[in-house]
Order: structure tokens, then C-alpha cells, then sequence
């Protein structure tokens, strides 16, 4: 599915800390209708703390976010919260309630903000389980869950009310290859059957590779973005070096050792 | 001039601690109209909480006020024995548990039961973005998990507190029968006299202050646990110490309200 022109996210001149601290500065970009837009960078550069700020979380040291043209950052409590309803967030370990099962995790978005009845509810909770291939797994606690089975779950509960925007928080963090590489056919599919954008923080370079039409990539010692474009175009033609490298194994080895041999000198 | 500098420091600090709590019981306080929802109200969280705050900590309130009331009559014994007014310990014993340490000793009870317990589960919530997760579902977190326990806790300790009230007067008979021999039918007749419905009412109006007190405090612990590997020890920690000494200053405060109208 291509992406379409209708700006769902824009970022402008974003300032993102804590306090004095500042992480990164001059943030800008958008996310388009329909994209997959990745945002990557090495671990610590703040991409969890920039997507913490994009959906509301935090507020930044300067800058605006606008969600659909809405602005997020000045947005009152009640007008923030209704923004957040429009969004489905799985996080780092799946973040499920741990004193409610599987089902009412995903059940409870929609016992919050629908006058479905229960009978109606289990339905949906189904259709979303079946959704993430965890048909079955209803009745199960989350901490009886695998690692990806709670991601995944974590995705059926923040696909219960269809929002037009995702966002993962390092999907494949904790993962195998293989269950990783499930994740991001589940992202894809997302996308095909829903038309959802689709914003996913992550430095997995296959992940990248497979689900991401657009990427941005952060330093850390820049504090800034040093790069944003189509990551396979990134990859061969960045005039930044270490863009290139990191999108390169091989390259990011090399570039790695060239640095270690530089400091030894 | 380095003194006020430094003193202009400390009230920075000072106040810069203080606004966490503040902003954090107004934001309470903007949920509690919400109460009038039923939604809002979490009945299975609320029985949960009340099971954990008031079941489950009823054995431990009855040992504790009953030893209290035992300990009281015995040491009154001793000193009202030199005036030669043992009766009086009846009196002693009646007034100070239903006044004081009845809704005293299940406050403090209740901080190490379900103060620490609010601020490790919310402090864990925190750390496994359970609370953010909550957010961005466009639910509010202190409606979610601070109602429930606050509700919980409204309900569970004046109810523990009229058990314990009887629990320690029972430990004062224990003594008053077996140590200076007096019948339990005159001990009981004592008591009710020399008591009024005022004494018991304001006393257990107090573990109503106390309720809120607790339960903000474990909450709010529990809402800024730093997500490291101490954090959640940590809050919980805070949480009791905290919630030991603002029940103190609001008895104290009480007290100070209760001695304008004579009581």
C-alpha cells in the first residue's frame, strides 16, 4: 500500500530533555497518511524519549507537534486525552496490566470508550486476538506469556478501537530473529488491511529494512537528525559516512574498528 | 553574604519538593467528582482494595489494639494503684483507645499494609509503562488507580477502627478481670458510662482524614518511583515513612480542632 499525501504527524523545530538537559534539538519532519516511518539511532540517543513526546507523554523543551494538525503540545487535558484516543501505542515489553488477563486487557479501551455490550466486547477481543495470532490465549495472564506474545498483545489492545495511528516502541527489543521477523509481518499486515501510519522506534536494521518506507536517523553527539529518506536510498548514497555504516553491518563493523585504531593512535 | 544565599536555596528546594505533592493532590482532587460515575468507580478494583485494606488486615488490628488496650490497663494499674483509684483505669483505657490510639494504631496498620502496597504495585506499573500505556488510552491514571484504593480506604478503616476500639477496651477488661477483680458486667457498665457517643464518633472520624493521607502518600510514591532497579524498594519505603508522619501531623492537627470544642 502506498502512503498517501495527507500529513498525519508533523514535527516542527523540536527541542526534547530533561530539564536543562537537552537530548536532541531542531527536530523536523512528518509522517505521511499511510507510511511507515521509522525512526532510528544509536541506544541513547532519546528515539523512545522523541516517540514519548510525539504521542503526548512529555512536553517539549521547545517546538510544536501537530497529530492530524492538532497541536498535542498545547492542547488542554481533556482535548490531549481525546487526541490519545486516536492512537494505538504498544510499548518495549507489551506493558499489559498485569492483574487483568490477555482479554481484558484488550477489552478494556473498548469497556472505556464504547457502549458495546459484553457480549459484543468479547466478540471484538477476539477478532483483535485472532488479528495478532493469539486466538485462544484470552484466558491467559500476561505473565504466562512469551516475550512476543505479549508484544503482541500489547498490539491487539492498542488496536482495539482501530486507531488511524500506531506507534511501537522497539518491537524487536527481547527478541528472536524469527519472532522479530513475525512482528514485522504483523506491522506490515497492519498496514494492508487497515491503512494505518505507522511509527516504529527501532535500530534493527532487518526490521528497518523490511517494514520502513522513510526512516530518520539520530546522534546522539550531533543531537540532531543527521539523516531521512528512504533507508535502502540512505544505505548507498547518505554523503554521511556513519549513516552509511550504520546501515550497513559490515560497514558499522568497519567504521567501528577504523574508530577503535583513531583512539588508540 | 553566603547565609541567604543558601537559605534562598533550601526554600528553592523546599519548594521545589513540594510542588510534586501538590500538583499531584490537585490533580486527585479534579478526579473525585468522577466518583459520582459508576464507570469510574472500578467495583472489582474497589473489592479487591477493600479485601486487602480491610480483610486481610482485620487479625493483625485486633492483636495489635488488643495488646495496646492490655498494656494500657496494666500500666495504669500500677499508677493508679499508689491513688488508690484502679477504676479509674477503665476510664483510661475507654477514652484513650476510642480517642486516640484505636484509630491511631490502625492507621499505622494500615500504612504498613496497603501504603506500602499502593506504592510498589503503581511504582511497578510505572517501571513496565503500564501507566503510560493508560495515558495514551486516553485514560486518566489517577482516576484509574487512585479512586479505587482511595474508595477502598474511606470504607475499610473506619470500620477496622470501630474493631480495633473494641478489640482494645476488650484488652483493658482482660486485666481489669483478671488483675483487680473486677466483674466484667461492672467493668462494661464502667465503661459505658464513663464513655460518650461523641468520644467514639470523633474518634473514628478521624480515620477518615487518615484514609486520605495514606492513600495519597502510597500513591504518589508510587507515581514518581524512578525506574531503576531500587526504584519500586525505594517508593514503598518513602511511602510508609511519609505516611507515619503525616498521620501524626493531622492527628495532631484533629486534636488540636477537637480541644476548641471540648473534646
Amino acid at each position: 500500500m502506498e502512503s498517501g499525501e495527507k500529513t498525519e504527524i508533523l514535527v516542527e523545530d523540536l527541542s526534547i530533555g530533561y530539564g536543562s538537559n537537552v537530548l536532541m534539538e531542531h527536530l523536523n519532519f512528518e509522517v505521511k497518511s499511510g507510511e511507515i516511518f521509522c525512526i532510528m539511532g544509536g541506544s541513547g540517543c532519546g528515539k523512545s524519549t522523541l516517540l514519548k513526546h510525539i504521542i503526548g507523554l512529555y512536553l517539549p523543551l521547545r517546538g510544536d507537534i501537530l497529530i492530524e494538525g492538532e497541536s498535542i503540545v498545547t492542547a488542554d487535558e481533556s482535548r490531549k486525552r481525546a487526541i490519545m484516543r486516536r492512537f494505538g501505542v504498544t510499548y518495549q515489553g507489551g506493558a499489559l496490566f498485569g492483574s487483568m488477563t490477555v482479554a481484558e486487557n484488550v477489552a478494556l479501551p473498548l469497556q472505556e470508550y464504547t457502549d458495546l455490550s459484553r457480549d459484543e466486547i468479547a466478540k471484538r477481543v477476539e477478532e483483535k486476538l485472532k488479528l495478532v495470532d493469539l486466538s485462544g490465549f484470552g484466558d491467559y495472564m500476561p505473565s504466562e506469556l512469551s516475550g512476543g506474545m505479549r508484544k503482541r498483545a500489547g498490539l491487539a489492545r492498542a488496536m482495539a478501537l482501530d486507531p488511524r495511528l500506531l506507534f511501537f516502541d522497539e518491537p524487536s527489543a527481547g527478541l528472536d530473529p524469527i519472532t522479530s521477523a513475525d512482528l514485522d509481518r504483523l506491522i506490515l499486515r497492519m498496514r494492508e488491511r487497515f491503512g494505518s501510519t505507522i511509527v516504529v522506534v527501532t535500530h534493527e536494521l532487518d526490521s528497518v529494512f523490511t517494514i520502513a518506507d522513510r526512516v530518520i536517523m539520530m546522534d546522539k553527539k550531533a543531537r540532531t537528525i543527521v539523516a531521512s529518506g528512504d533507508p535502502v536510498e540512505l544505505r548507498d548514497h547518505c554523503p554521511n559516512r556513519l549513516v552509511r555504516a550504520f546501515l550497513t553491518r559490515d560497514g558499522l563493523k568497519r567504521e567501528m574498528r577504523d574508530v577503535d585504531v583513531r583512539e588508540v593512535e | 553574604m553566603a547565609e541567604p544565599a543558601s537559605a534562598g536555596t533550601w526554600m528553592q528546594s523546599f519548594l521545589a519538593a513540594l510542588a510534586g505533592p501538590v500538583i499531584f493532590i490537585g490533580r486527585v482532587a479534579s478526579i473525585v467528582p468522577l466518583m459520582r460515575q459508576r464507570k469510574q468507580l472500578r467495583l472489582r478494583e474497589t473489592a479487591y482494595y477493600l479485601d486487602l485494606c480491610g480483610a486481610k488486615s482485620l487479625p493483625i488490628v485486633l492483636a495489635i489494639c488488643f495488646l495496646m488496650g492490655l498494656v494500657m490497663a496494666v500500666n495504669g494499674e500500677i499508677q493508679l494503684s499508689k491513688v488508690g483509684q484502679e477504676i479509674f483505669v477503665v476510664d483510661l483505657v475507654g477514652f484513650a483507645v476510642l480517642k486516640e490510639f484505636g484509630p491511631l494504631m490502625v492507621a499505622l496498620i494500615a500504612t504498613g499494609r496497603a501504603g506500602s502496597a499502593f506504592a510498589a504495585e503503581i511504582g511497578t506499573m510505572k517501571v513496565d509503562e503500564e501507566i503510560s500505556a493508560l495515558a495514551t488510552m486516553g485514560i486518566r491514571p489517577e482516576a484509574y488507580l487512585v479512586l479505587p484504593k482511595l474508595l477502598a480506604m474511606l470504607l475499610a478503616l473506619p470500620v477496622l477502627t470501630v474493631f480495633g476500639d473494641a478489640a482494645g477496651i476488650l484488652g483493658g477488661m482482660v486485666i481489669g478481670v483478671t488483675s483487680m477483680d473486677i466483674p466484667i458486667a461492672a467493668y462494661w457498665s464502667r465503661t459505658v458510662e464513663s464513655l460518650d457517643y461523641m468520644t467514639f464518633l470523633l474518634g473514628a472520624a478521624k480515620s477518615f482524614a487518615f484514609a486520605v493521607v495514606i492513600t495519597l502518600a502510597g500513591c504518589y510514591y508510587g507515581f514518581v518511583t524512578r525506574a531503576d532497579a531500587q526504584g519500586v524498594g525505594r517508593a514503598a519505603t518513602s511511602a510508609v515513612v511519609a505516611s507515619i508522619f503525616l498521620v501524626v501531623i493531622v492527628d495532631v492537627i484533629i486534636t488540636i480542632l477537637y480541644s476548641f470544642i471540648g473534646y
